[in-house]
């Protein structure tokens, strides 16, 4: 089994260099680790403007877990919100009262929100279920949250892991001349690609594996549909990173120049990902997205984990994954006549 | 007339504008030790490259085993060391060695038995569990030839074999080279060391990818009146 061979050589080179292993294990977790602080860290006091308050009112709401401030008109307010000293006021000049938020940090909005909710239930009680008229000073209520934009995340960097190690172990093949040597036994050129992907898949669903699991049950990113289908998506990707890092070392001389393909190929593809609102970006620009592999293990990362869809919701994203690993592959062959004909 | 198993027909070779190899001609025989002698950039290394398979000429034919290169078939019976040490470096000789056995479809008993074999020849078999990355660079010339040999080739065609490496080994290098011809291996060598050259059964001289003349050491030396092959070189290429 010359392929067999191929996937134990790399298993070993793998394992030999701890480094590396730990690269590709533990600097996604700690990157996703710094961002779940960042993003949903300690429970945020908001800031809260309190526009011509009526006495009486002001003795039944909750108004626990807030720093608060009176005002008299609703300028003076604003102006304070546009200078970043409030969060969001609320004017009483109607039941329920109407909210405007500054709006620019999502995770504030969040807090934001959540403390009116608490703080209005008591009177929401009485006053039935009437609609909290809501305004933003900057952005909007569809912006995203951690765990809107986690899934997207974990496939970024299972991808860019992925993808960098990948092609600079081939590149490295390549250019300490075991490549030729390669090409000189009778290992076929498939061989190399299939035993790369084997060796590299192997070692891949233990990586996704792991970080999949640490994002989820660790660090409670939201989780609605099942596991495995996370697994299965992340391989997928890891697949692409897999085939597109290979078959971009061959236009590599070095590994300087590997790492001159993250802003030209991954990094781009985090904006057609849904990390910023796909129908926001300019239409000159949108069509990208359907070209670039993270799109769909993106969106389908998200239709599993926020969304808790199932096969049939996800299976075209996993069929484009496929295909791409499958081009790449093709185009990876196909780079090998390179260095030999047959 | 013994069997040929090198026939190079023809043969050119032009990477662009840039002629590379120039119509060469040659017959290496079975169980010769043929030297191909030239300073570097001479072409040595397109040419070997193209016997082992990795390129195609652009006008021409090569020939190992009375058939066409190249081919899969024929790249197993043939054994190749290029200049570059290719080896894993992050893996000891052992795992090495078993990784290129098992492409040779080597396996089980035979297997191990071929690694201590060629082990034996360069003297590495005190180092089969050490790190490549320990290695000495003579060491991991040593072990690259142990690899190009553990398929028992016909054909050993080795690029630049004895760089690096110090006199006593080489000598000892040279001494398993003829036993390996003794047991039928024909075997290739290029090489830039004049005295090297001598030891070899026959030489082809190259020079700005021409073959300049071909003929065994003495001949050489005879026809251009020369005490050394260095001065017959020179002679040859019209100095």
């Amino acid at each position: 089994m010359r392929i067999m061979a191929l996937v134990i050589r790399i298993l070993r080179q793998i394992i030999r260099d701890k480094r590396t292993m730990a690269l590709l294990i533990f600097a996604p977790i700690l990157v996703l680790t710094m961002l779940h602080l960042v993003f949903s860290g300690d429970e945020y006091t908001p800031e809260i403007g309190l526009v011509d308050i009526p006495g009486k009112l002001e003795t039944q709401l909750n108004l626990e877990d807030a720093k608060l401030k009176h005002y008299e008109t609703e300028k003076l307010a604003e102006n304070d919100l546009s200078d970043k000293k409030l969060d969001a006021y609320l004017v009483f000049d109607q039941m329920p009262p109407s909210v405007v938020l500054e709006g620019s940090d999502p995770s504030i909005n969040g807090a934001v929100m959540k403390w009116i909710q608490d703080a209005l239930k008591p009177i929401q009680q009485n006053g039935g279920n009437q609609e909290i008229q809501i305004d933003y000073l900057f952005g909007s209520d569809d912006m995203g949250q951690f765990d809107y934009f986690g899934p997207v995340l974990l496939g970024f960097f299972v991808f860019f892991f992925v993808f960098l190690i990948a092609g600079v172990s081939f590149l490295r093949e390549r250019t300490t001349g075991t490549l030729e040597r390669l090409l000189t036994s009778p290992l076929r050129k498939w061989e190399i690609v299939a035993g790369y992907i084997m060796g590299f898949g192997l070692f891949t669903m233990i990586q996704a594996a792991i970080i999949a699991w640490y994002a989820i049950y660790v660090l409670g990113m939201l989780m609605e549909g099942s596991f495995g289908y996370v697994l299965l998506i992340t391989l997928l990707l890891s697949l692409t990173a897999l085939t597109l890092g290979i078959l971009l070392s061959s236009f590599a001389n070095n590994e300087l120049q590997m790492i001159q393909f993250i802003p030209l190929i991954v990094v781009p593809q985090i904006f057609f990902s849904g990390l910023f609102n796909l129908e926001t970006i300019s239409e000159w620009l949108s069509w990208i997205g359907p070209f670039t592999p993270l799109y769909y293990a993106a969106e389908a990362l998200r239709n599993v984990m926020v969304r808790g869809f199932g096969w049939e919701m996800i299976y075209k994203d996993l069929l484009m994954l496929l295909a791409f690993s499958l081009l790449f592959m093709i185009l990876n062959i196909a780079a090998l006549r390179r260095y030999r004909k047959i | 007339m013994k069997n040929s198993i090198v026939s190079i027909q023809n043969v050119s070779k032009t990477y662009g504008k840039h002629q590379v190899l120039k119509d060469i001609n040659l017959e290496i025989y079975e169980g010769e030790i043929f030297g191909l002698l030239g300073p570097s950039g001479a072409g040595k290394t397109t040419l070997v490259k193209q016997l082992a398979g990795l390129e195609v000429p652009t006008q021409g034919e090569n020939h190992i085993f009375s058939e066409k290169m190249p081919q899969l078939d024929l790249i197993k019976r043939i054994g190749y060391m290029a200049q570059s040490d290719a080896l894993y470096t992050e893996l000891t000789a052992k795992e090495n060695l078993d990784f290129f056995a098992a492409l040779y479809g080597l396996k089980g008993k035979e297997k191990k038995q071929r690694m201590n074999e060629v082990m034996e020849i360069v003297s590495l078999t005190d180092h089969l569990g050490k790190l490549v990355s320990d290695y000495s660079g003579g060491m991991k010339r040593r072990l690259s030839l142990a690899i190009s040999l553990l398929h028992s080739p016909g054909l050993l065609i080795l690029d630049e074999p004895t760089v690096g490496i110090d006199p006593v080994l080489r000598k000892s290098i040279w001494e398993s080279f003829k036993s390996l011809k003794e047991n039928g291996t024909t075997i290739l060598v290029t090489t830039h060391v004049m005295d090297e050259a001598g030891k070899c059964d026959r030489l082809g001289m190259i020079r700005d990818g021409q073959l300049i003349a071909a003929g065994t050491p003495e001949e050489l030396m005879q026809q251009t009146s020369s005490a050394n092959i260095e001065d017959a070189f020179l002679a040859y290429g019209g100095a």
